[in-house]
């Protein structure tokens, strides 16, 4: 497997030197990640697969204890930059990546970061859900399994689900065949699944796309309940969504290149999400979160 | 839709139109039968086969005497017909092939689905269908000539050359190529989602290949041991030539002593003289045998397409 690497910036970082940097705090009137600690820093990032640009010079600052929304259209890059943070993009061949994406000052794609310890820091709820063909509870046990977590490991099943706010649906079911739940009992079992493994960080790619409104609104009221000891990027298309739960917002749209007819994304704006949706920088971000992108 | 709906046909349009050209009509019916059949050919050819199968089989079921059935040794010749050491034989035969074929196999369709860069499975992929390609009678001498001497009696000076082990072993290398390629296939339809969702939690390749990608390919797995096993039970050229034994043989169970297979004791009924000069029922029992071979490699077969087709329809 080809291992992307950065090519830009020293290997080794200090947080406070990457938050200072005026280019990450773009739109940061004096709060925010200027003073929240710091935990991803991407500088200058594009991301290739095979020969074609899918986003390209992507800079973004990531607070601590902070949900930063990634919105844009379909095809804008929010996925592949999603999975960046955790090395998920290693997995395809063809992906290339250029630029730092440091992880609390660490650059994670420096030789010798294993990506395995990266993703047990870094949780990831997937935009389809895929749970393994096993029961709901070895679904959940997976994760604290292979990590050898201790402790008891029927309540510790008990309490990611309820968290996900699907215990009530699955506590006499848990032996059953996870497939046989609904899409979105499927995508809550996904996002108690990460939430097993205690991770510092949660990537969720469009994790409300499938949920009915009673269901949408318990996935946000427990990232609102669980953003004081996690870091949270979610994907979003529900403009509604990005602006109640999220602090700070990015907003991708896709380019049409000018030596070819693909379209490359591209961060448009970066700030913190109140902002975003009443008074943005940037016209295209305007007419999106108001509707009238096209 | 709707615009086609309120069209009105022009004015010319008559039914003939929309008749078509009887011609070209007739020649599709042609082709048609032509190729029905082509298909039917093969349904008839099993047919027969069936039939003669048991046409002879009931012949001897209705004429042998059974306590030879089951008695000493299968020595046709002298009206002995004792299935259980061809029934011994061949299993003993097959469980050697598959202890070998299996591990070999699996490995080898782990590799190549999970671990394997395109490039270079664009390199083994080949290779190991050029095995498969390998005349089995050319195996069969293989096992002769070189495992039986230099793997087997490296390890046992004493065992005799013609030995179930060594044709076991040979079967072995007959089927690697397809339980490799059909593990391969169940593993490869493991969709990547499920091999992401363990890496995303912090999985290594080797926790994902054993947890979430075996598992989830394990019907094809089966279905993979199950096709190999029919294929060496019914595997004909090695056995005759690599297990010992040929016109007759006395009940036998170690795997380093020549023994018989029912293949092989069909092999040498249909080409031996044993048809001609022996008792009346030789020709028979080679039909009887030949039932219980199709039976026991059908059953496997329609298994085995069971679990297969529970590999579709899962994702
Ligand atoms: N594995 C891949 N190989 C090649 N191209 C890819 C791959 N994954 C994504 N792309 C391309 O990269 C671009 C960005 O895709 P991505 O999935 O990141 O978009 P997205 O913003 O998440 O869209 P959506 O909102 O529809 O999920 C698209 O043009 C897509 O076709
Ligand atoms: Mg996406």
């Amino acid at each position: 497997m080809s291992r992307p690497r950065g090519t830009t910036v020293p290997t080794h970082e200090t947080v406070a030197a990457v938050s200072t940097r005026p280019d990450l705090r773009r739109g940061d009137e004096g709060e925010g990640a200027g003073s929240k600690p710091l935990v991803f820093g991407v500088e200058d990032v594009s991301v290739y697969y095979g020969g074609f640009r899918a986003v390209r010079n992507v800079d973004l600052a990531i607070g601590q204890q902070e949900i930063t929304a990634f919105i844009g259209p379909s095809g804008c890059g929010k996925t592949t930059m999603l999975r960046c943070f955790n090395r998920m993009n290693d997995l395809i061949p063809s992906a290339r990546i250029e630029g730092t994406i440091s992880y609390h000052g660490v650059n994670l794609y420096e030789d010798g970061v294993n990506p395995v310890e990266v993703r047990r820091r870094i949780g990831m709820v997937f935009q389809k859900p895929n749970p393994f063909p096993k029961s709901i509870y070895d679904n959940i046990a997976y994760g604290p399994r292979i990590a050898r977590l201790d402790g008891d490991m029927d309540e510790l099943v008990e309490q990611a689900l309820r968290r996900a706010a699907l215990w009530d649906e699955v506590k006499d079911r848990l032996k059953d065949l996870a497939m046989g739940l609904s899409g979105g009992q499927q995508q809550r079992l996904c996002i108690a699944r990460a939430l097993a493994v205690d991770p510092e960080v949660i990537l969720m790619d469009e994790p409300c796309s499938a949920l009915d409104p009673i269901a949408t609104g318990r996935i946000e009221d427990l990232m609102e309940e669980i953003k004081s000891s996690y870091t949270i990027i979610i994907v979003t298309h529900n403009m509604q969504q990005a602006a109640r739960v999220s602090d700070r917002c990015a907003f991708f749209t896709a380019e049409v290149n000018e030596t070819s007819d693909t379209r490359t994304g591209i961060l448009v704006e970066f700030d913190r999400t109140e902002k975003m949706f009443s008074n943005p920088a940037d016209e295209r971000t305007e007419n999106y979160v108001t509707g009238r992108f096209g | 839709m709707a615009q086609l709906i309120t069209s009105q046909p022009g004015p010319g349009l008559t039914s003939a139109d929309l008749r078509g050209d009887p011609r070209r009509m007739r020649k599709e019916t042609v082709v048609r039968g032509l190729l029905f059949a082509a298909a039917a050919t093969s349904i008839i050819i099993s047919g027969l086969i069936v039939y003669s199968l048991v046409r002879e089989t009931w012949t001897f079921v209705s004429q042998v005497d059974w306590a030879l059935v089951w008695g000493d040794g299968w020595f046709p010749r002298r009206g002995q017909y004792d299935i259980k050491t061809l029934l011994v034989g061949s299993l003993i035969v097959t469980v050697v092939g598959l202890a070998v074929a299996g591990p070999i196999g699996l490995g080898a369709g782990i590799y190549l689905s999970e671990y394997a860069s395109a490039r270079v499975r664009k390199v083994i992929k080949p290779t190991i269908e050029v095995l498969a390609g390998v005349p089995s009678v050319v195996v069969g001498f293989f096992a002769l000539t070189f495992i039986s001497p230099e793997i087997i009696q490296r390890f046992r000076e004493a065992t005799p050359q013609q030995t179930m082990a060594a044709a076991g072993i040979g079967v072995a290398i007959l089927i690697i190529p397809l339980v490799a390629s059909i593990s391969e296939d169940a593993m490869r339809s493991v969709p990547r989602s499920l091999r992401e969702a363990s890496y995303g939690l912090g999985a290594r390749k080797v926790t994902t290949v054993g947890k979430v990608v075996l598992p989830a390919a394990v019907s094809g797995l089966v279905a993979a041991f199950i096709v190999a096993f029919s294929r060496a039970i019914g595997e004909t050229m090695v056995v005759f030539i690599a297990a010992g034994k040929s016109g007759g043989s006395l009940f036998e169970t170690n795997p380093l002593e020549p023994g018989l297979t029912m293949t092989a004791a069909m092999a040498s009924i249909a080409s031996g003289t044993d048809s001609v000069v022996g008792e009346a029922l030789t020709f028979q029992s080679l039909f009887f045998v030949g039932a219980i071979l199709f039976v026991i490699t059908l059953a496997l077969n329609i298994v085995a397409d069971r679990f297969v087709r529970r590999v579709r329809e899962r994702y």
